[in-house]
């Protein structure tokens, strides 16, 4: 009996080396992928030339093959890029690079925190109607379904005109990709219960209300939180396509077209800003995971997924 | 006699799909079962004995017949919250501890904390698993944790406890043990048990009676007393009239008649499809 007790004690500490341990792989496949890409760049890149100077600076290697794909517009060196994220931000700016981004890539993730927190409300909200009445199931989620086939980019537009070019239409954007995932997670979440803890209840006479709080919410945050890792992501998607056509000019989109204009001349602000928005969404998804762990904590399978 | 815990009285069950007659799971079941009794209901598996018990119970309704229970209707009983369950698996919830499961009927009937608190203590210890209240149900064996489902169960003082092989995916050694335990529990308490199992020598060893049923459509065939004394215990097994007693259920089930794998299967499914499609 006493056994039990020590095993679960006895697992803490070996989870907490697990997640450590999974940390250094993360590390270890960022230098893998570095590897692979300045590799690459050293058989069959452009001359190189010494890290952050100008064409026309003395060549330090010269790679045996030519290969379009990864010439210095294609694919920057990783220290060039690294070197103008110390650079001024703009023209006259007294950020640099990474300054101007971590602020900008904070602006964004506020309007798809706000967008994130309404979309998954709304899809809690929307499928705790479904799983209540198959009626309005089968008439309505057709229509959640096919609201996701409309293509972002033509919906945002929409949206724009109508609410005006600013936060709120962005808001609503990143609201759009995130409700979904939740609504369909927690159609199935709100029926995962075991039928006969559906039999226990009833047998205590219990309230919808109280079978809904106790058993069948519950029973589904495992899918939830599935869904949130989602829709935690895409809700950063959301957003950032969302600033771009609201015009909004504090936030990663504006930076990102910005960039994308500028591109010829600079790629490394590009790879810069494609870096941040990675970090932005891996800084996301860590929150909700973090929140999992807390609130599942105890479960068995808790640590996985 | 007293007026009786339960009365069934002529007793249907039958299953259709659509309007396609599937199976009768239940014909013509009447029994009386008196306050403090353990009676048993035994009967090959998909004779429709898990059925009755939730008749009994209204988590199903008869097709035809009358549940009575305390005097009321099977729902009115029910939503007087005069029932406990137990069921084959603990069915813990796993995020809540060993405490906040036996804590859940009674903050369902709206117990104030205190009250909650001191009453699983107390339900706690008689199923000898308080150093075990902040645990989570996966750390416990198979039989901790349907010790847990019975605390659960009895917390509330339910009228009559309805337990549906409770201690059937057990091992022989750990069932042995839950059953003298179950017997303590019901002779401290005074709670009317209704029991189904397939297990002869459990049947005999728990029960005042054993109410044995035949194969489709599932009918009481023969009610057995067990007239073994009291208390018993572990010699209780090895005494003559217990050795009689098992032969006796054994050669009313026998009679009960025998039982093809196909309709097994029928019934088995049908009630699978009739719990799952009534709870909904």
């Amino acid at each position: 009996m006493a056994s039990a007790a020590t095993a679960a004690r006895a697992t803490a500490p070996r989870r907490l080396s697990g997640g450590l341990r999974g940390l250094l792989f993360v590390i270890l496949v960022l230098l893998a992928i570095a590897v692979v890409w300045e590799g690459a760049k050293f058989l069959g890149g452009v001359p190189w030339r010494e890290p952050g100077a100008g064409p026309g600076s003395p060549i330090i290697h010269r790679p045996p093959f030519k290969w379009a794909l990864v010439n210095d517009l294609n694919l920057p060196h990783i220290w060039n890029i690294g070197i103008a994220l110390t650079k001024p931000f703009e023209r006259n700016s007294d950020n640099n690079l990474a300054q101007g981004l971590f602020s900008a890539a904070l602006y964004t993730w506020r309007e798809a925190g706000i967008g994130f927190i309404a979309g998954a409300l709304l899809g809690l909200v929307l499928a705790t109607i479904f799983v209540h009445s198959r009626l309005l199931e089968r008439a309505f989620v057709p229509y959640v379904i096919a609201s996701q086939t409309i293509p972002i980019l033509a919906l945002t537009p929409v949206v724009a005109f109508a609410l005006g070019r600013n936060v709120l239409a962005v808001v609503v954007v990143a609201t759009y990709l995130t409700f979904f995932p939740v609504t369909i997670a927690m159609i199935r979440g709100l029926r995962s219960y075991d039928p006969r803890s559906m039999e226990l209840m009833r047998s205590y006479a219990a309230s919808p209300w109280q079978i809904y709080w106790k058993l069948r919410l519950p029973a589904s945050l495992p899918y939830f939180f599935t869904a949130l890792k989602i829709s935690a992501t895409a809700s950063i998607v959301g957003a950032i396509i969302g600033e771009d056509v609201g015009s909004i000019q504090d936030g990663l989109g504006r930076v990102i077209t910005t960039f994308n204009q500028y591109y010829v001349t600079g790629p490394e602000k590009l790879w810069a800003a494609i870096f941040f928005a990675a970090l932005l969404g891996g800084a996301f998804f860590v929150v909700v995971r973090t929140t999992e762990v807390i609130v599942l904590r105890g479960r068995p399978g808790a640590a996985a997924g | 006699m007293t007026a009786p815990v339960v009365r069934l009285t002529g007793v249907d069950k039958t299953f259709s799909r659509g309007d396609q007659l599937v199976t009768t799971a239940l014909a013509d079941i009447s029994l009386d079962i008196a306050a403090g009794e353990f009676v048993s209901l035994i009967g090959p598996s998909g004779c429709g004995k898990s059925t009755l018990l939730r008749v009994i119970g209204d988590l199903i309704e008869p097709s035809r017949g009358e549940v009575i229970v305390n005097g009321k209707p099977a729902r009115r009983a029910r939503l007087d919250r005069d029932y406990g369950m137990v069921f084959q698996a603990p069915v813990l919830m796993d995020w809540r501890t060993v405490e906040d499961n036996v804590k859940l009927p009674l903050e369902v009937l709206g117990w104030d904390p205190a009250r909650r608190s001191a009453r699983t203590r107390e339900m706690l210890d008689l199923v000898d698993l308080g150093e075990f209240r902040g645990h989570r149900p996966y750390q416990l064996s198979g039989g901790m944790q349907q010790r847990v489902a019975i605390a659960r169960a009895l917390a509330f003082e339910p009228a009559l406890l309805l337990m549906d092989e409770p201690f059937g995916a057990l091992d022989e050694m750990t069932r042995e043990r839950m059953n003298s335990e179950v017997l303590r529990i019901w002779e401290r308490t005074g709670t009317t048990i209704v029991f189904v199992t397939h297990s002869i020598p459990e049947a005999v060893f728990l029960s005042t009676r054993v109410a044995v049923m035949s194969p489709r459509p599932g009918r009481i065939t023969k009610v057995i007393g067990v007239d073994l004394p009291r208390p018993r215990n572990e010699l209780s097994r090895e005494s003559p009239r217990y050795f009689e007693l098992v032969t006796e259920v054994r050669e009313a089930l026998r009679a009960g008649g025998g039982l093809g794998l196909d309709d097994e299967i029928v019934v088995a499914s049908a009630e699978r499809t009739m719990a799952e499609g009534g709870i909904g």
